[in-house]
């Protein structure tokens, strides 16, 4: 135990950035052939902790060694490069450029005329790809692979520098169950052929299934470090939040299986989306869209909300039948609507909280299309209590906010007009923990008040608060799971399995 | 299985054919210009063409090579006039000519060159240095520069240049004139350049993703300088070979060049948004509507009208090249 030096260690490292603290004489170790998940909230400190792994800022103190040796010098890129590599949810790859291009950016091979040798780059990508068994066309433009085909690609360029200590930043945010499977078929593969990895993930779930020892941040401080068959999740999740976790759901009442629905979708198809879906939500109820990525969930909720238009059937909200693919009328019949990515639909990055959370209603912002600013900022302040948002006042932009309160914005502009039917898609993709909890809990309120919602995720704690889960599988509505399922039961219907069989 | 290898080899093929997209439309331009009038095709017309356009290709080459690591230059068009414009200020003797005369005839090309490279620092300063905004510093640049030649020339032309200065305009190689070579000889090195070296290769990472390239070991800072500098000092090239081409400097020389130059380019296939693009592209852009302007000539087309139609040409352009591209144009 005592005789390998750690493949990665940082010691009593402090980072700050003008008056706020990143890291206070925070620590890890990370040893050979570990895979160690590093978890904590928003703000714990761990993206400092890792562009201070990676050699991306120097610590205010502390020391970081690789095997035991002191780390390079910042600028000594090609040095860090040997040591560690980090793949950042953020893609680093270049979309324009090839594949093989961009595994070998800046390190071309040279023929002996001086000039690139397209080539040898290519033939050397496929050697590196087929190397560590990554089945992708070097010729491609990197910006046709998926998220999946991008991440193994990064793996892979990361390996080719030298380095066998690689971090994955919340590699699974945004891939669904099967590629998740083949991601993590991969991890264990690649520890056995003596890769470290460091995993940072939101989702506990995750961690107790690949990894083995578990560092917590709070506060911008080391809280522990545990082997994870060692930590139950209710202490897991309670060293994260600093405080005892509850459990919630359960406590729910039935709702009335006599009240009107508020949505009746009716043999709607969208051809390459789905088929004949029909499915109805009742005022009070909670219904769960569950699928893979490329299921058609993501597609039917986008109907609903206007996004889309169904080529054949209806969908009716609230007893109205608002024109097909017109995002101002489902709106008007009373559809809160919280979209798949939050970053690209959700919200105007550089606009305030307010203007963010009252974009739904303009009309009632004023007369005649102009803007009140006191009551649009009563409105946001409205807002902020209800949802809980930490922020100095409304007028922050919104691009200063940690994801959960972004996510808490988004959901203040659903929840804006009071609608009759919220339809949510993801709504805690790249949240932390307890704003995830906050966020549940108000879906639950909101349909305590009377109001439909429909949820469409893969993610099971989403899907756990449900009354019932609708499965879709290859665009159809194949299973309906009451509430209460078990977690494999739901996976293998996403995945188009039948346990009963 | 076989379904997918074709897929991704049709979208491999797609992407290489896209640098000979405007290929089609310079045929069809051809053929259209040779029925309108059998002059068309002739060797001295095509040379003709060629060397009206080769002042502003080089502006396009320059231009490229700055919108690829997502910045913008609008001083070009001015640097075009102020570079040759302070030259002929020093140079030229006192007297119709308009000039100072305090320098000998010899300085005038050093010192166009050195104008150039002057403004290509004042911009890279402003712009990578100060972090400011490169279109609004170089939209700045324009009307400052601009200014400055009217102030020094009192807004009249320079006349009897230096020997110097009319020789890459008017002297003829191997039956070619010397722009045209220049010209063609600076894309075939931008072509390499970009292709084939490494350095060109980090421009399309730079506009690509600028963190990417920094993770990888490209120093920006230094690409960016050396990109926005020798931009200015080909735009001072160019001024060069149109004032020797003219025997002359106005105070306007090169003025609304900078919206052909844009339009060439985004014809040509290079992205707004950086990253993309090629120089052969480019210089296809350039090259078709420096044609469909000699077609219209030819055709008898009123002077006066040109401007209209190659405005509709520019759009008809665009409009084709996203049917072609299957892309919405960022």
């Amino acid at each position: 135990m005592v005789a390998a030096p750690a493949v990665a260690e940082a010691a009593g490292v402090t980072k700050r950035y003008g008056s706020t603290v990143a890291l206070r004489e925070a620590a890890i170790r990370i040893d050979q052939g570990q895979t160690h998940a590093l978890v904590g909230r928003n703000g714990a400190g761990k993206s400092t902790l890792v562009s201070v792994l990676t050699g991306l800022q120097a610590p205010d103190e502390g020391t970081i060694t690789f095997g035991g040796e002191p780390a390079p010098r910042l600028t000594d890129r090609d040095a860090w490069r040997q040591r560690v590599a980090c793949v950042y949810q953020k893609s680093t790859i270049i979309p324009e450029l090839t594949v093989a291009e961009n595994l070998f950016l800046n390190r071309h091979d040279h023929g002996r005329s001086g000039l690139i040798s397209w080539k040898t780059v290519r033939t050397k990508a496929r050697e590196l790809l087929d190397a560590w068994s990554v089945d992708v066309d070097v010729r491609l433009p990197a910006g046709e692979l998926d998220v999946e085909q991008r991440q193994f690609v990064e793996i892979a360029r990361a390996l080719s520098f030298g380095a066998r200590f690689i971090i994955l930043d919340e590699p699974t945010a945004q891939l669904d169950a099967a590629a998740i499977a083949r991601l993590f078929g991969r991890i264990t593969e690649l520890q056995r052929q003596g890769v470290t990895f460091l995993y940072i993930s939101h989702h506990l779930e995750e961690i107790y299934e690949i990894c083995d020892t578990v560092t917590v941040f709070r506060d911008a401080r080391h809280v522990l470090t545990a082997a994870v068959g060692e930590l139950p999740r209710a202490e897991l999740v309670a060293a994260m939040t600093g405080e005892v976790a509850t459990e919630t759901g359960d406590t729910r009442r039935v709702p009335d299986a006599n009240a009107a629905p508020v949505l009746e979708m009716t043999g709607a198809s969208l051809p390459g989306a789905y088929e004949d879906v029909t499915l109805r939500v009742r005022a009070g109820e909670i219904v769960g869209l569950a699928g893979a990525a490329s299921s058609g969930r993501v597609e039917i909720a986008e109907t609903i909300a206007g996004l889309r238009a169904a080529t054949t059937g209806s969908v009716e909200i609230a007893g109205t039948r608002p024109r097909p693919g017109s995002v101002p009328a489902a709106l008007r019949a009373g559809v809160g609507f919280v979209p798949q990515d939050r970053h690209h639909q959700g919200y105007v990055a550089q606009m305030s909280i307010a203007d963010n959370g009252t974009l739904t209603i303009p009309d009632r912002l004023g007369p005649a299309g102009f803007i009140d600013g006191r009551r649009r900022d009563g409105f946001a302040r409205d807002m902020i209590g209800k949802l809980a948002i930490k922020t100095p006042g409304p007028e922050l932009p919104v691009s200063g906010l940690s994801g959960g309160n972004q996510q808490k914005v988004v959901m203040a502009r659903a929840l804006a007009n009071d609608p009759a039917l919220l339809v949510l898609i993801n709504p805690t993709a790249g949240v932390d923990v307890r704003s995830k909890e906050f966020l549940l809990a108000k879906v639950e309120e909101i349909a305590e008040s009377g109001a439909g919602v429909l949820i469409a995720s893969d993610e099971l704690d989403d899907l756990r608060l449900c009354d019932r889960v609708l499965v879709v599988f290859q665009g159809a509505v194949v299973a309906e799971i009451p509430r209460g399922w078990h977690d494999h039961r739901l996976v293998a219907a996403m995945e188009g399995v039948d346990l009963d069989d | 299985m076989t379904d997918t290898t074709a897929a991704v080899n049709r979208k491999i093929a797609f992407a290489r054919l896209r640098d000979l997209a405007l290929i089609p439309a310079i045929i069809v331009i051809a053929v259209v210009g040779q029925l309108v009038s059998p002059v068309f095709l002739r060797g001295d017309n095509l040379i003709n063409v060629l060397q009206t356009m080769s002042e502003i290709a080089i502006l396009v080459l320059a231009q490229t090579l700055v919108l690829i690591v997502k910045k913008m230059d609008l001083s070009l068009e001015s640097t075009v006039g102020l570079a040759p414009g302070v030259a002929a200020w020093l140079t030229v003797p006192v007297g119709a000519g308009h000039g100072l005369g305090l320098l000998p005839g010899g300085w005038s090309v050093p010192i166009t060159l050195a104008v150039g490279v002057l403004i290509g620092v004042v911009n890279a300063l402003f712009i990578i240095r100060f972090g400011l905004n490169g279109f609004i510093v170089t939209l700045g640049m324009l009307i400052v520069l601009r200014g400055i030649l009217t102030g020094i020339s009192g807004g009249q032309t320079f006349f009897r240049l230096p020997e110097s200065m009319l020789y890459l305009g008017t002297t003829q190689w191997l039956g070619m004139p010397a722009s045209v070579w220049l010209c063609l000889t600076l894309f075939a090195a931008g072509i390499v350049l970009l292709g084939f070296t490494s350095f060109g290769r980090s421009l399309y990472a730079i506009g690509g993703n600028v963190d990417a390239a920094k993770a990888a070991g490209i120093r920006t800072g230094r690409v960016l300088w050396i990109v926005i500098v020798t931009a200015s000092l080909l735009a001072a090239l160019s001024g060069l070979l149109l004032s020797g081409r003219l025997a002359s400097v106005a105070s306007a020389q090169g003025n609304g060049y900078i919206f052909t130059v844009f339009a060439a380019a985004v014809i040509g296939g290079i992205s707004l948004n950086g990253g993309k693009g090629t120089m052969f592209g480019a210089f296809t852009g350039i090259l078709l509507l420096f044609l469909i302007q000699n077609v219209l000539t030819l055709a008898g087309v009123p002077a006066q009208w040109i401007g209209a139609l190659n405005g509709t040409i520019i759009l008809i352009a665009l409009a084709l090249s996203r049917v072609t591209g299957g892309k919405a144009q960022e």
